[in-house]
């Protein structure tokens, strides 16, 4: 299996008058196609400075960035913004839609800065990514008439738009209660079973059980990488909370057994070091 | 062309989103241009308003006075001199190769009496070429003839004011008129002429013979007769000039002046006569000009504080943008699109601003107001680098961000 991001000793540090902060300080991260990772750490661990590394916001300040086998840890302004265009699928903590524009109008956006994208077929590709994260009703409606669930959804069908291999999301479900949690995490999950990598940022345990695997941070480095063991469905616990509820709904995401059998199945239970050096040998 | 059409949409929609601050902001720009173009209007209005004067005056005119006297160093003003006699007209009308019509004008002040008034009035008198020189008809009755001259007839043509003075309404064909106590009889009536270029009533004159002149009423014998003024066409506005060196070496022949001696007379052209008016009212116009130039620049600085607030109040949208892949040039181009998009409305619109009050100007307040297409054109390409020139500084501040710190602005 090739890794899609690859980092060796990434630093990232901010001067700020007379200290320095270092954001990240040493990242060895490896994460191969179709895993489904979870960072966490208390914040100020540098869980979201390493987001914004690996999403091509912010530039470190040394180490090696390789994406898809590429060395980008030093590329101009222009370069970054069209990996950010094509490559990678970021998804943010607070949406981050414009207002006042609908749904499909949003998603259309990164394919408006792809200059090899008809304005036609940005629009048929806008109203698939919606469709694919069940907003197909949705099309036309503005950031201010939807939940914060479905506003999450647009923003996951803006990453999907450009049909990247790479979904970065920080904090997704920061801004949400727990059923909503639980149907972003759904979502995640049946993307990650399509085949799209999907790495994470949270500090919520419940949700990092969600994942495949859990990478903590501390000060700026990473302190354990394990594998999940008992991964849960969550399409299986929203049921379950529908019938606890006693509501009555269809679930979003069609039914993910796969996805529950898939996850347990690939929860080997490897050491770091053991992850580490396997992917060194790759 | 795509990408060009789909910033234009995104630039539209973003101005349509805050509708009043747009109109708010090209406001300046609208009011800037249709100052601009009214006031530049109005100047060339008032040009266009006295060459029209002028060119009433008569047709490739020209005007040869005595030259200006000096005593003791002290100009006496023109015509102060008496340099030109019926023999220089005579002489140039024989002579001259470039002028069509010739004729002299000999002034005098007379108090004239006839039918139930008086009036005092200027008498000139003339040839009969003298109304083609200027250009002007006979009403009614007719114009003397060269035999009349000749004769030193006593025969008068009068201008619509003094009709009215003496006759009111009544036909004076065929009446007397006692002109400094000399009987003459009224033959014809001038068509009204109007107000000349320097504000006199060019309808307030009798025309006599210019030979009845000198000796009827000048009282001047002998060849020393003298005239006010020569007058003459040139055969084309072209030949003006040619016309203009042509009448100056006649009369230098005619004056017997040796090489090297200061003409004792000049010849002025229409053109210089309209230079001489225009330069003045060029000023005028320039003056206006720039005055609506400075409130069109005022606009602009308000169309870059806009800018300016919206660069910095949409920081997150501009984030956003460049998180999903924008280029530090796509958001300049945006910004700048819609700067130029604002000036450019507010150019039309101030350019049928400035259409509608020229329109009322002209037909409601009387002010001639003359719109050129330069000047519209001028404006408006005015507008658009003060879009571009004051839209290019926040655009770039806008492209400059850090997409990172530009998400988490709030």
């Amino acid at each position: 299996m090739n890794a899609v991001i690859e980092t060796k000793a990434l630093k990232k540090h901010y001067v700020m008058s007379a200290q320095t902060v270092r954001a990240l300080d040493g990242v060895d991260l490896k994460v191969k196609t179709g895993e489904f990772v979870s960072i966490m750490g208390a914040s100020g661990s540098g869980k979201s400075t390493l987001m914004n590394v690996l999403g091509c916001l912010d530039e470190p300040t040394s180490g090696t960035y390789l994406l898809d086998g590429k060395d980008i840890s030093s590329l101009s302004r222009d370069a970054y913004a069209d990996i950010r265009n094509q490559r990678i699928g970021f998804v943010f903590q607070g949406y981050n839609l414009l207002s006042r524009t609908t749904a499909v109008e949003n998603v259309e956006l990164p394919l408006f800065y792809n200059h090899s994208v008809d304005p036609g077929d940005a629009r048929k590709a806008a109203v698939e990514a919606l469709e694919r994260v069940g907003l197909g009703d949705r099309l036309d409606h503005v950031p201010n008439e939807m939940s914060g669930g479905q506003q999450q959804r647009v923003a996951i069908a803006r990453a999907l738009v450009n049909k990247p291999s790479l979904i970065l999301a920080d904090e997704p479900t920061g801004n949400l209660d727990s059923r909503t949690s639980l149907e972003i995490m759904a979502l995640f999950q049946e993307l990650n079973e399509q085949g799209i990598t999907v790495v994470l940022v949270t500090h919520e345990p419940d949700i990092a059980e969600y994942t495949k695997r859990i990478v903590m941070m501390r000060d700026g480095l990473i302190v354990s990488d394990k594998q999940v063991w008992d991964r849960r469905a969550a399409t299986a616990d929203l049921a379950n909370t529908r019938v606890a509820a006693g509501t009555v709904g269809v679930p979003p995401a069609p039914a993910s057994g796969p996805a529950a059998v898939g996850g347990e199945s690939r929860a080997v239970g490897r050491d770091v070091s053991e992850q580490l050096s396997a992917g060194g040998q790759a | 062309m795509n990408y060009l059409k789909r910033l234009l949409r995104v630039a539209l929609r973003s101005l349509v989103r805050s509708r009043m601050r747009s109109l708010l902001t090209s406001l300046g720009v609208v009011i800037g241009v249709g100052a601009v173009i009214v006031m530049v209007g109005v100047g060339t209005g008032a040009s266009a308003d006295i060459e029209d004067q002028i060119s009433s005056m008569g047709a490739n005119m020209l005007m040869i006075r005595p030259a200006t006297a000096e005593s003791q160093g002290v100009s006496q003003g023109a015509g102060s001199r008496n340099t030109l006699t019926m023999d220089d007209v005579e002489y140039l009308r024989d002579e001259a190769t470039l002028l069509t019509a010739v004729s002299p004008v000999v002034s005098t002040n007379a108090q004239a009496i006839g039918g139930d008034g008086n009036w005092s009035t200027s008498v000139s008198g003339v040839w009969p070429e003298y109304l083609d020189v200027r250009e002007w008809e006979i009403a009614s009755g007719e114009m003397f003839t060269e035999r009349e001259e000749k004769t030193k007839s006593k025969v008068a043509v009068l201008g619509q004011t003094v009709v009215e003075e003496l006759f009111g309404s009544d036909d004076p064909v065929g009446e007397r008129v006692r002109i400094n106590n000399t009987p003459f009889t009224v033959i014809g009536v001038l068509e009204e002429k109007g107000t000349s270029g320097r504000g006199q009533d060019e309808d307030d004159v009798i025309m006599v013979p210019a030979s009845t002149a000198l000796y009827r009423l000048a009282g001047q014998q002998g060849s020393g007769h003298y005239v006010s003024m020569i007058m003459a066409s040139a055969v084309t506005l072209e030949q003006s000039e040619e016309a203009q060196a042509e009448v100056s070496s006649i009369l230098r022949e005619s004056h017997d002046l040796a090489r090297g001696a200061d003409d004792d007379f000049e010849v002025m052209t229409q053109a210089e006569i309209m230079e001489t008016v225009s330069s003045v009212t060029d000023v005028l116009t320039l003056l206006l000009g720039a005055v609506a130039a400075v409130s069109l620049i005022v606009g602009g600085i308000g169309i870059m504080n806009i800018m300016l607030v919206s660069v910095t109040e949409r920081t997150r949208e501009i984030g956003i943008r460049m998180a999903v892949g924008a280029h530090g040039r796509d958001v300049l181009s945006q910004f700048l699109t819609e700067s130029i998009v604002l000036s450019l409305t507010g150019g039309a619109i101030g350019t049928a601003l400035a259409y509608l009050v020229a329109y009322l100007l002209n037909d409601f307040v009387g002010l001639t107001t003359v719109i050129l297409p330069a000047t519209v054109g001028i404006a408006f390409g005015f507008a658009a680098c003060i879009g571009v020139f004051f839209g290019y500084y926040p655009a770039r501040k806008a492209a400059m961000l850090n997409p990172i710190e530009a998400l988490r602005f709030e």
